[in-house]
């Protein structure tokens, strides 16, 4: 049966600068760079979550997208809307003042919820909206 | 397209990705596959959305990237493997391809103990070919 989802996608609209974004801004690693005539598949990863990979899908005209399409998915990923996450951390105040300080934008601030979560809110520069978010011990009853 | 002019197409690229490590020319190729260079260089270029040196350069720098991840090569000796000749038209090229220069791109990379491919789901819709 099915056990585990390997890869998924990130719609950016240029490779070469959501490359440099994920690897040089967020830290995340290479995974899998190929290409086949005008189509690059490439993909990295988190450092600390091996298994999994997120494709940066390129927002262009090819044999499966057309202009079209591109333009209405190219709406909704500067809209947030295709944003994935939560991304977790075990310190979300400093990893928040890392990324900050690298120059990713972020749209709320780390906050303690109510809920039992430290989250804080941020964009790649394509325009994906994520959330990043720290677990808190539950209370004991 | 006729299947006689998609067969040398074919054979063109395959040409490509066997020496892509040679100083092979626009000549050279329509030498090869009996084609002139003008009529190769527009068919090709339909067949494969990118011209047979645009094609070159990307079997070049593809090469490069697998080298930076998965040998211990210098950046110098990888230039010369795929075919570069000069170290520094070869960082500018692969930094303008890839997105990082040789050497961040190394260090961002972890080595991949298996072949990379495209899963065939994409390869269907993106209509690629093997």
């Amino acid at each position: 049966m099915i056990n585990r989802l390997s890869v998924t996608t990130i719609w950016v609209k240029d490779q070469n600068e959501a490359l440099r974004f994920y690897t040089e801004k967020l830290g995340f690693e290479i995974r899998a760079d190929v290409t086949n005539g005008d189509f690059r598949w490439l993909t990295v990863g988190l450092k600390t979550q091996p298994d999994i990979e997120f494709q940066l899908a390129a927002l262009k005209p090819s044999h499966a997208l057309t202009q079209k399409q591109v333009d209405h998915l190219t709406a909704l990923v500067e809209a947030g809307l295709l944003g994935i996450g939560p991304w977790k951390t075990d310190d979300c105040y400093q990893t928040c003042a890392t990324l900050q300080a690298r120059g990713v934008e972020f749209l709320q601030p780390a906050t303690d919820r109510p809920y039992g979560i430290i989250e804080a809110v941020f964009k790649d520069n394509s325009g994906n909206t994520m959330v990043l978010a720290q677990d808190k011990p539950r209370r004991q009853a | 397209m006729r299947s006689t002019a998609h067969k040398h197409l074919r054979q063109a690229r395959l040409i490509l990705d066997r020496h892509y490590d040679t100083p092979i020319t626009i000549d050279d190729l329509s030498r090869e596959v009996a084609l002139s260079p003008y009529y190769l260089i527009r068919a090709f270029r339909r067949a494969y959305r990118m011209t047979p040196h645009q094609y070159l350069i990307a079997q070049r720098i593809d090469r490069a990237k697998e080298l930076l991840r998965n040998s211990d090569r210098s950046i110098t000796e990888i230039c010369a493997e795929v075919g570069f000749e000069s170290l520094g038209s070869f960082s500018s090229l692969f930094r303008k391809v890839a997105g990082l220069s040789p050497s961040a791109y190394r260090a961002n990379s972890r080595p991949s103990p298996t072949p990379a491919y495209i899963p065939l789901c994409i390869c269907v819709l993106y209509g690629l070919e093997e």
